[in-house]
């Protein structure tokens, strides 16, 4: 059980002994002592490990991450997770703005509150949050799924593309072409998957309601202008 | 016989020209600003307005034919543990696979494989044509993130952070329909045949300080083995410049409006950010106050068209130069072999700019597989090839004449404006004078 203690290691210590492992290379637990809100932790990282960070992270935690399943038990700071393709983030308390920004695959799960534009422009990852999530979240969302237990900000999911966004509490507002939708089986399926991908055992799907794009604004109409 | 009264010639209205009064009718009638790519085509002070000196009693020059004039140009001494080494000082921009067709990124690749310089990709991923094709490869890194994974980011050979770009220093970029073919989609993630409107600001960070943190990101995914550069348009020259340094730039790219895009409003090409000639002494000047002047490099964009211009570009401080619009002449955009199709379009050859339709003649700027069967990567990739190796021959005659051995050395003092304007902003002197606007006193 390799341990990294930032107190004394530098990032690039860590960062590099974890990429120096090959592809297939895994099974191993990493611990992760004294991130101390450092910056880019366990980045870059394409390696089927577990790797878990006690204390909180700084900005871009797990960023790029492949096939790793990073747990930090902590808080983490902007762009967590940013840019996933693969694997697990889950971050025990709360995450500040942009996390899971443009990812792209693997589950990004945060069980306290995210800030602000959680999921922007995101591409394809499955995100949960079982907490509440701020403003401008899903902005530009193209693909992957957005789940929110508790409540969301203002303009949740401006100029959307095909994200799937569910909430189970109260919508402050909704952006720009962004509007709710029928939760049909197919829906109710896929989120139950979801939630139990993400250890939540004690809320139903019925209990979300599900938005997506009206799609009025992927060509441009010059009556549609003031939507801008 | 009756008298008649003399009548005024028809005076048609300066203010409200052909071209003004055209587009009022183009824009009452569909309700939608016009989008074209390209860049500035309005005149601006330029390198044309500026003169090299020459030797003379006071400098001697190179044998023309025998003694060496180097011109090889090394970008990212300042962190990257691989920096890129060019034969030349002129690179190719970045231009998308999507705004461009894959035929023609490969072209580029070619040509500048062949010339030994770095081509760059584009707002919608790295194709296997691009990477294939180029040995020296620069990969975007942009708001959209269309297409970005850390598979290219660590077999790309050096990282451009784009914040902006000089034929828009502000927007965002544009695809419209026409050109979201399958493939273009698919690498894009977005529904195929969208009008796609790129983010502007990236989805991550915002400002220098954010930009510093998400640099040390990239260099520890890479291991801190790519240079990384930051692209900015011609907007505040200085103070861009000074932050990009403070960010952590290996490489600064500064692209002034005469750089084109794929598709943007008309409006915003040639209303916003400043000309080239303008953005290069205030950029110098920043490195050299932060005292890193040629250990971050500089490289300068927006119409670079000869030797000439790559000769005044470096004489006024750039490490290198980056040419778009010019190497798609070279591979064939605006040909007037296409003349009649460009006039169909309602255009001609020169001044077809309807690139964001998808329809082009020469089959550059499109995703139409007929259209794209009209460019040979091979054939077009000799002609950039040569076009490169003629504008490196034509700065190595303007170096050897102003007694230079490496064109790194040229020097302000090489040159002098020909207009008030250029002399103020080039800070070398009016011809025939010492005066220099701004700086000395007439």
């Amino acid at each position: 059980m390799p341990t990294i203690d930032l107190e004394t290691a530098s990032l690039r210590d860590l960062n590099q002994a974890l990429h120096s492992l090959g592809r297939d290379e895994g099974g191993e637990l990493w611990e992760i002592l004294n991130p101390r809100g450092s910056h880019a932790v366990a980045v870059g990282v394409d390696a089927p490990l577990e790797i878990s960070v006690h204390g909180s992270v700084g900005y871009y935690c797990g960023g790029m991450n492949q096939q790793a399943s990073i747990t930090v038990h902590g808080s983490a700071g902007p762009g967590v997770a940013e840019n996933m393709m693969s694997g697990s983030v889950v971050i025990k308390g709360n995450a500040s703005q942009y996390a899971g920004a443009t990812s792209r695959g693997g589950l990004l799960v945060i069980e306290g509150n995210a800030s602000s534009r959680c999921g922007i422009s995101m591409k394809g990852a499955d995100i949960v949050v079982k907490g509440d999530i701020g403003h401008m979240s899903a902005f530009m969302a193209q693909s992957g799924n957005l789940v929110v237990l508790g409540d969301a900000g203002d303009a949740l999911g401006d100029s959307l593309y095909e994200a799937r966004l569910f909430v189970r509490g109260s919508v402050k507002s909704l952006g720009a072409d962004c509007i709710e939708k029928e939760m049909r089986p197919e829906h109710i399926e896929l989120l139950g998957n979801l939630l139990s991908k993400a250890g939540v055992t004690d809320v139903k799907p019925e209990e979300f309601t599900r938005y997506g794009s009206a799609r009025k604004l992927y060509n441009f109409d010059v009556d549609n202008a003031d939507a801008y | 016989m009756s008298y008649q009264t003399p009548r005024t010639t028809p005076r048609k209205s300066a203010t409200f020209d052909d071209y003004t009064l055209s587009e009022i009718r183009r824009a009452a009638s569909t309700g939608i600003y016009d989008i074209r790519g390209g860049g500035t085509k309005r005149r601006v002070p330029h390198f044309d307005d500026l003169l090299f000196l020459g030797a003379s009693m006071s400098r001697y020059p190179l044998e023309g034919y025998r003694e060496k004039c180097e011109t090889s140009v090394t970008l990212g001494t300042r962190f990257a543990k691989k920096p890129i080494e060019l034969k030349i000082p002129i690179t190719i921009a970045g231009m998308s696979f999507g705004s461009l067709s894959a035929g023609a990124k490969e072209a580029l690749g070619r040509g500048a494989t062949i010339a030994g310089t770095s081509t760059t990709t584009g707002d919608g991923g790295m194709t296997e044509e691009e990477r294939g094709h180029s040995q020296m490869l620069v990969y975007q890194y942009l708001p959209s993130r269309y297409g970005m994974n850390p598979r290219d980011l660590k077999r790309a050979d050096a990282i451009e952070v784009v914040v902006g770009q000089g034929a828009k220093p502000g927007g965002g970029g544009m695809l419209l329909g026409q050109k979201i073919s399958n493939r273009v989609a698919e690498m894009r993630t977005l529904p195929k045949g969208i009008d796609q409107r790129s983010a502007c600001r990236h989805p991550d960070w915002t400002g220098p300080d954010d930009l510093e943190i998400k640099i040390l990101e990239l260099r520890e995914i890479t291991d801190w083995e790519k240079p990384i550069y930051i692209k900015v348009g011609g907007a505040r020259p200085y103070y861009d410049t000074a932050l990009a340094v403070k960010a952590g730039a290996d490489v600064v790219v500064l692209d002034g409006m005469q750089g084109g895009t794929a598709a943007t409003q008309e409006v915003f090409i040639e209303h916003v950010g400043q000309p080239t000639l303008a953005c290069i002494r205030p950029a110098v000047q920043a490195l050299q106050d932060l005292g890193m002047h040629r250990k971050v490099q500089l490289v300068i964009s927006g119409g670079i068209r000869n030797g000439a211009d790559v000769a005044k570009a470096l004489a006024l401080g750039a490490d290198a130069v980056s040419i778009g619009t010019a190497a798609l002449v070279a591979i064939g955009d605006n040909d007037p072999r296409w003349e009649e199709e460009y006039r169909a379009l309602g255009s001609t050859a020169g001044a077809y700019d309807d690139w964001h339709e998808g329809a082009d003649p020469a089959g550059i700027s499109t995703q139409d597989t007929e259209l794209m069967k009209r460019v040979d990567p091979v054939a077009a990739g000799r002609r950039l090839a040569n076009y490169l190796k003629v504008m490196t021959l034509e700065a190595q005659t303007i170096a050897r004449a102003c007694g230079k051995s490496h064109v790194h050395n040229l020097e302000p003092e090489d040159l002098c404006a020909l207009t008030i304007e250029a002399s103020a902003m080039a800070q070398v002197p009016l011809a025939g004078t010492g005066w220099v606007p701004g700086k000395t006193v007439f």
